[in-house]
């Protein structure tokens, strides 16, 4: 047996090879299909992975959420409506400007997703922006939880004007303690979405640079339609975190 | 009767070829920064190996402390970390990406008829992530090690130890993005890079079962991830999910945790199943009986696999309803595995057996993880469960499986695709004197353990009542000699890259595409894309391309 020897079919596989050969086809892929074929099967596998990773806080989140209801109500009346609406305003935005993004790319319209990009960037910052100013509110109020936790709000909501405004009862000492709970799923959930942000708005920038230098616009549009991809999980995901964190009967005391 | 079915070329003309994956490029640096999946099994097979050896020596200071009642070697709590370590990097390291990522990396490509993994750069990365994560673990292990066992059980974990628990947390999670990556490249790959011809029936079947592993990997291998970021949460700021308290509630990590590390069990022994699939069918002759029925039970597995979690929590407070359920269930995953292993036994009816080392493993296999598997259904009954559980039962249970099961088929496959790997052999009698000796080694080591745990000899524990004594210095004889054949592979096969005879392409006249090429490959694996025009296992087509190269050259 020579060294050569393999199975000695396909020879026309090699001839077609050469046709359409674009630099940025990698070697171990027969053809340009192929190669978009299986990064956008890799990127909703590691979405699938992500929801996985979510999804064991969502379930801790129900379970809590099903044995505390009451403190769960009252914690969810400490968030701020105003602000976590506005938020999901930004981030749809910005998945509709990362879409048009895809659009331009693949229409190879360079001034078009470089705007694009910077456009869903810009958004991307504002929502964490936002996220800082509604954090640095929970800090003030001691409510994060195993810092100094106060349960001040929930003993007495008379006290503290979000409390009254949504017309709180007094909660039992027992209850009241859990509102820990629902902090800690609060903060560990948007915590997570939130490293997501930044590792997505780091990747926006970087793509910004090449975009740019036209680095997408010449066909090759792969990385910007799975980043895309990436970029609407983390939307879906706060669509999500939206009506469980904030939107717990709203009306529960009217 | 003839003794073998090697067929190697004529030693005094044979060379290996100049041209492949090894001699492509020369230097470290071209190593480190390879995509080549082949080049990357390498690089994980010798790393594994170090994890290997460094848990087996934990295992052999466990079995050295347990030789008398006392506590003489080491001080108790030195004992909880020898043994916690002893898991985190037996499992972590070496069981959970042993035969996916050297094995399953090496052949996946090569089996399908691919030039490399869809995903060469992912693929180095996910090294790079295992490695750094076995840095961590050693870290942990130098700066004082962990003491809370392999499972992390909460409170202790968060609460009450004041050992490594951070650094061995993040060492796991890293890890585990590892293991996510390469099930993540294995799945793309299967589908997306299959040779023209290679439909899903005609794919040998271990690549069938690494696609069930992937499946697991993928979809378990995160809810870890989560389950650790909330106790590193938990112990750091206390943030109070797992602390009864503040509301939360521990029952609740152990969900998340065996979510994971159940599938976990089946990410390890499927890959070997695999292996064995290949072994048996090769050392027979014979395509392996009921191949569909086989390709299928890989994939039950992995799905019953994930229903099953609960029976690890019997004793820990689940309701009865649950416990019902869930043992039930666990029956059901006995279902699967017992077709591979009648239809592997099928397979070796009426076959040409020859007795070749990887085929004395696969009997190793075969035996062992069968006697692992039933013993895991008397475990899967709640009431044998909350008599056996936390005893020596559990410890021969899952070293059965795991180190009966899951490194024999390891070992068997390194020895079958050693000569793919390398271009060389292994020396067939000593080798097939270390498989024996691992057997006898392994069932001395484990089987009193059985006894053991029946009698009531709690785990984790560095003393015992002395009437324990005799069955004890059983298995620590046995562990020393189960040592002795894990070191010899490692001898011969080092020496073998050197004074090992030329392989050629096929010495074991196997049918699958791997076979048909050189080796070592090239690193394009393949000089034209081939085409599969038969079934996978499929004799008489060798046969026939045999033939006719001998014609062709004549």
């Amino acid at each position: 047996m020579s060294d050569s020897t393999a199975i000695a079919h396909g020879a026309h596989a090699e001839a077609e090879a050469h046709e359409a050969h674009p630099a940025f086809l990698r070697h171990h892929f027969e053809n340009v299909e192929q190669q978009a074929d299986a990064a956008g099967f890799a990127m909703w596998l590691f979405l699938l992975t992500e929801v996985m990773f979510f999804g064991g806080l969502f379930t801790a989140y129900l379970i809590y959420r099903n044995w505390y209801y009451p403190a769960f109500v009252a914690a969810s009346h400490q968030l701020d409506i105003f602000w976590g609406t506005l938020n999901t305003l930004l981030l749809i935005s910005s998945s509709f400007t990362m879409a048009m993004g895809v659009w331009c790319a693949e229409t190879r319209k360079k001034k078009g997703l470089v705007l694009c990009l910077v456009l869903t960037f810009i958004l991307g910052i504002g929502f964490l922006g936002i996220k800082t100013i509604e954090y640095s509110e929970k800090i003030e109020k001691h409510h994060v939880p195993g810092f100094h936790y106060s349960l001040q709000s929930f003993l007495d909501p008379d006290s503290d004007p979000a409390a009254k405004a949504a017309g709180d009862k007094p909660l039992p000492l027992d209850m009241a303690r859990h509102t820990e709970v629902y902090f800690s799923l609060y903060f560990v959930m948007t915590g997570m979405h939130a490293a997501h942000m930044i590792i997505g708005i780091a990747i926006l920038g970087f793509m910004i640079f090449r975009a740019r230098a036209g680095a997408y616009t010449a066909g090759h549009v792969t990385f910007v339609e799975n980043f895309g991809l990436y970029w609407h999980f983390v939307d879906i995901i706060w669509i999500f975190l939206f009506p469980l964190l904030y939107l717990i009967s709203r009306h529960a005391n009217t | 009767m003839s003794a073998t079915i090697v067929s190697l070329p004529d030693q005094s003309t044979a060379r290996i070829p100049k041209v492949n994956f090894i001699t492509k490029e020369n230097g470290l640096l071209s190593w480190l920064l390879t995509g080549d999946h082949k080049r990357i099994a390498i690089l994980y097979l010798i790393s594994l190996s170090f994890f290997f050896f460094i848990g087996g020596a934990l295992a052999g200071l466990i079995r050295l402390e347990l030789l008398t009642p006392q506590t003489d070697l080491m001080a108790t709590d030195t004992y909880n970390k020898v043994f916690t370590m002893h898991g985190v990097i037996m499992i972590f390291f070496f069981l959970v990406p042993s035969v996916p990522a050297t094995l399953g990396n090496f052949l996946i490509p090569l089996m399908i008829g691919a030039k490399d993994l869809a995903l060469p750069k992912i693929n180095l990365l996910s090294w790079y992530l295992y490695i750094i994560g076995g840095i961590l673990a050693i870290y942990t292990m130098a700066s004082g090690g962990v003491d809370t066992g392999w499972t992390f059980t909460t409170p202790l974990s968060t609460h009450y130890v004041n050992t490594n628990v951070l650094s061995t947390g993040l060492a796991v999670f890293v890890a585990g993005f590892s293991s996510i990556f390469t099930g993540l490249n294995f799945i793309v790959t299967i589908h997306k890079m299959r040779c023209p011809g290679m439909t899903w029936f005609r794919m040998p079947l271990f690549v069938w079962a690494h696609y069930a592993a992937s499946i697991l990997m993928v979809l378990g291998t995160p809810v870890l991830a989560i389950a650790i970021v909330l106790v590193a949460l938990e112990r750091t700021i206390g943030i109070g999910v797992f602390d009864p308290t503040k509301g939360g509630d521990p029952l609740l990590f152990q969900h998340l945790f065996w979510f994971y590390s159940h599938p976990a069990v089946y990410i390890m022994i499927l890959p070997g199943m695999g292996v064995i699939s290949e072994t048996i069918s090769t050392f027979s002759r014979k395509r392996v009986f009921g191949y569909t029925a086989v390709a299928f039970s890989s994939v039950a597995i992995a799905v019953f696999g994930f229903f099953v979690w609960a029976h690890h929590m019997f004793i820990m407070g689940i309701s009865n309803y649950s416990m019902l359920v869930f043992s039930l269930l666990t029956m059901l995953v006995a279902v699967p595995s017992a077709i591979k292993i009648f239809n592997w036994t099928f397979t070796l009816y009426k076959g040409s057996i020859t007795f070749e080392t990887p085929m004395l493993y696969t009997f190793g296999f075969m035996g062992l993880f069968t006697i692992g598997g039933l013993t895991g259904v008397f475990l899967g009954t709640s009431g044998t469960d909350i008599h056996l559980t936390e005893t020596y039962f559990i410890v021969a249970h899952f070293h059965f499986v795991m180190v009966g099961g899951m490194l024999m088929a390891f070992l068997a496959g390194v020895h079958f695709w050693w000569p793919k790997m390398t271009g060389r052999m292994y020396p067939e009698k000593i080798s097939q004197l270390a498989a024996v000796v691992t057997f006898i080694g392994f069932n001395l080591t484990f089987f009193p353990q059985f006894v053991l745990g029946t009698l009531g000899m709690p785990r984790r524990y560095a003393s015992y009542p002395p009437e324990f004594q005799v069955l004890n210095v059983f298995s620590t004889a046995g562990a020393t000699i189960l040592g002795v054949g894990y070191l010899m592979p490692v001898l011969y096969l080092t020496w073998s890259l050197k004074y090992g005879a030329i392989a050629g392409n096929n010495p074991w006249q196997a049918t699958g595409l791997e076979w048909q090429t050189q080796s070592p490959p090239l690193t394009e694996n393949f000089l034209v894309t081939p085409i599969m025009d038969h079934e996978a296992y499929d004799y008489e087509w060798l046969e026939n391309q045999n033939a006719k190269e001998v014609a062709s050259v004549g």
